[in-house]
């Protein structure tokens, strides 16, 4: 690794203050990147729209002002593009971030992540190290279009190789983000695209628990939901309303979808004998099909129900108009938890 | 200095001619892509790439390994699946990477090695070493998107990739020109703001001025460069490639052009004493038999340990 020529323009990232901060989803993982800019050299972003502008979802805000147009970098469009060049600018000793403005854009770079990022370390022995983030905002429930509102993390997560993380909250973001930026494995950072505004309190010098662990967020021992992303606020939401009612619902939020934590899952299960699984994605061969089939597996003999599955509907994201009707939520959560308790 | 290019033509074309008999004779399992006939444009790129220069290659990519200074047993090793294989017998024939050589790696998805060269010469621009990031690919990847996605990224942003066209006429089975309405592939490269060049790149000299001129770009912060090197491959696309797409007296009238008989030929005709210029060939077929032996008595990889370097 050289060491970079260009002098690093004094980190303007605010000093760590004790105790939380209240922030958006948005400015925590802004806040991420700021102090992962400010703490490497080596850190570099990459994306459409990033730099001058900020990026659409003005996650990467003032960052090109203050660190250079050489560490924020705008990039034609062309994601393949994007990802590549942050292949080789990992191989080059750097820890890029990409930016991939929404979902659906990132299916023009999946050569690039399947048939390269992912397989590089295995193929050379472990002698090449991608330290690649790819940052995507996911899922629908912001009036987009089709392919602004897709949830492909089954793709990533059936791809050995590649870490899949997403985070539920802005602790959890800025946290998520900075571990991400430091592993030296690829990661797919999934940022639940309709909880940006989502205000949370950050504690920057207050570590969330390791990015391959996931974590009860809502502990109960009548019946498990997991969750991810954009469903974690709603299973808590369908907890809250059992625990007036007295019923314990533990929601388990997943945060690492590739490599699961099979431990935390199956300990929950083993007491409450019943599981729901809550994605936004589609049903088939996603994220609760792997987690049921583990479950099944591993706790067959404590289950008192079969598993069941909260998803979006095996359809194409439908257009603005029938989303509420298509994503799931706290309804639907609620209905799954009933038909479970009542095996 | 021409019987140095002989010879370092010679072993990649003896490496080559030593993996299609390992390949047929059992030792070698799986596909595997030579480049036979194409020497001049791997030996000749090289020699003008500085240390800290980055290459990325394809699956026809043996011969440009060797000519970055990787070592054939190594080579042999890898394709065999040894533990002393460049990557421990994981890569193999169309995936091994020696960054210690500046050998980035092969890459079996035509074209995809493009946009990682632009991140290679992102990495030079950023930390001033104004390194070279040189991707070599054939005339067929030239019709894949991601080639064009870089090479205008490389130009939008100045960076120092020197794309090597290694116009085969073939992409992988098919005639180019059948897939292309423009035949001059450099064009492409032109429409996009790149100098590029059409050389043949059967003539050393040809290939070492384009690539020196490229470099020196590269270096000087000048930006990217295309190279349209025409040359042929004189074995089939893989081995068991039974090639009945070739017209008849095709394949002679190469052999005639191919780079080693050419300078076979011209070294005659400079009056360089037929003995030597024979020497250069039987030297490098044993150095490759050596290197190949020595392979085969090493140690298979243990399939026990194909979970591992999946993750840090």
């Amino acid at each position: 690794m050289s060491t970079p020529a260009v002098p690093t323009p004094p980190a303007q990232a605010d000093e760590p203050v004790a105790g939380p901060v209240r922030l958006p989803i948005a400015h925590a993982l802004n806040r991420g990147l700021r102090d992962a800019l400010a703490g490497d050299d080596r850190v570099m972003l990459i994306g459409e729209d990033i730099g001058r502008l900020g990026g659409v979802f003005r996650v990467t805000d003032g960052l090109q002002k203050d660190f250079g147009d050489l560490r924020v970098v705008d990039s034609p469009l062309g994601e393949a593009g994007i990802v590549g060049s942050a292949i080789g600018l990992a191989m080059a000793g750097y820890r890029p971030v990409c930016e991939i403005q929404f979902d659906g854009f990132v299916f023009p770079a999946m050569n690039q992540i399947i048939t390269q990022l992912a397989k590089y370390r295995h193929r050379s022995e472990g002698a090449v190290s991608l330290p690649v983030v790819i940052r995507i905002p996911v899922g629908g429930g912001i009036g987009a279009i089709e392919h602004h509102s897709e949830s492909p993390e089954a793709y990533f997560a059936h791809t050995a190789g590649l870490r899949v993380v997403s985070p539920s909250n802005a602790h959890e973001a800025y946290h998520l983000l900075r571990e991400s930026i430091a592993s030296d494995d690829p990661v797919i950072f999934l940022e639940p695209k309709r909880s940006y505004w989502l205000k949370g309190d950050v504690d920057t010098t207050v570590a969330a628990p390791a990015f391959d662990r996931a974590q009860v967020v809502h502990p109960g021992d009548d019946v498990t939901i997991v969750a991810y992303g954009a469903l974690v606020p709603a299973a808590l939401k369908a907890a809250q309303q059992y625990a007036e009612e007295g019923v314990g619902v533990e929601v388990i939020d997943l945060r690492s979808l590739s490599p699961i934590d099979d431990a935390t899952i199956l300990e929950s299960v083993r007491r409450t004998g019943r599981l729901v699984v809550a994605h936004e994605a589609s049903r088939t061969a996603g994220l609760g099909a792997e987690v049921a089939a583990r479950v099944q597996d591993e706790a067959f003999y404590s289950l008192e129900a079969p598993v069941l599955r909260v998803t979006g509907y095996d359809t194409p994201y439908p257009a603005s108009r029938l989303e509420e009707d298509w994503l799931p939520g706290v309804d639907r959560i609620v209905d799954a938890v009933d038909r479970s308790l009542e095996h | 200095m021409k019987l140095d290019d002989l010879l370092s033509m010679w072993r990649i074309r003896a490496l080559e001619e030593k993996i299609r008999d390992l390949r047929l004779e059992g030792p070698i399992v799986g596909s595997v892509h030579l480049a036979n006939g194409q020497e001049s444009v791997a030996v000749g790129a090289c020699s003008q790439l500085r240390p800290q220069d980055a290459l990325y290659a394809t699956y026809r990519g043996h011969g440009w390994a060797v000519a970055r200074g990787v070592p054939p047993r190594e080579i042999f090793a890898e394709l065999m699946g040894r533990v002393t294989g460049v990557n421990g017998g994981r890569g193999g024939s169309a995936h091994f990477s020696a960054p210690q050589h500046g050998f980035h790696g092969e890459n079996s998805i035509v074209g995809a090695g493009a946009p990682i060269a632009v991140g290679a010469a992102l990495a030079g621009k950023y930390d001033g070493s104004r390194r070279a990031a040189m991707t070599v690919f054939g005339d067929g990847a030239i019709n894949q998107g991601a080639v064009a996605e870089a090479m205008n990224f490389a130009a939008a942003l100045g960076l120092g990739v020197v794309f090597v066209c290694e116009n085969n006429r073939y992409s992988e089975l098919t005639p180019i020109d059948d897939m292309v309405a423009e035949p001059d592939l450099s064009r492409r490269a032109s429409a996009l703001g790149i100098p590029a060049v059409r050389i043949d790149g059967n003539d050393l000299a040809q290939v070492r001025t384009a690539t020196r001129l490229a470099v020196e770009a590269a270096a000087a912060g000048r930006g990217p460069s295309f190279i349209e090197a025409h040359t042929q491959r004189i074995v089939g696309h893989y081995i068991g490639d039974s090639e009945q797409y070739r017209p008849a007296g095709e394949l002679e009238r190469d052999l005639v052009v191919e780079p080693i008989a050419r300078l076979t030929r011209e070294l005659l005709a400079d009056g360089v004493p037929t003995e030597s210029v024979e020497r250069c060939e039987r030297r490098a077929r044993e150095e490759m038999e050596t290197a190949a032996a020595a392979a085969l008595r090493d140690p298979l990889a243990d399939p026990a340990t194909a979970k591992e370097h999946l993750y840090a």
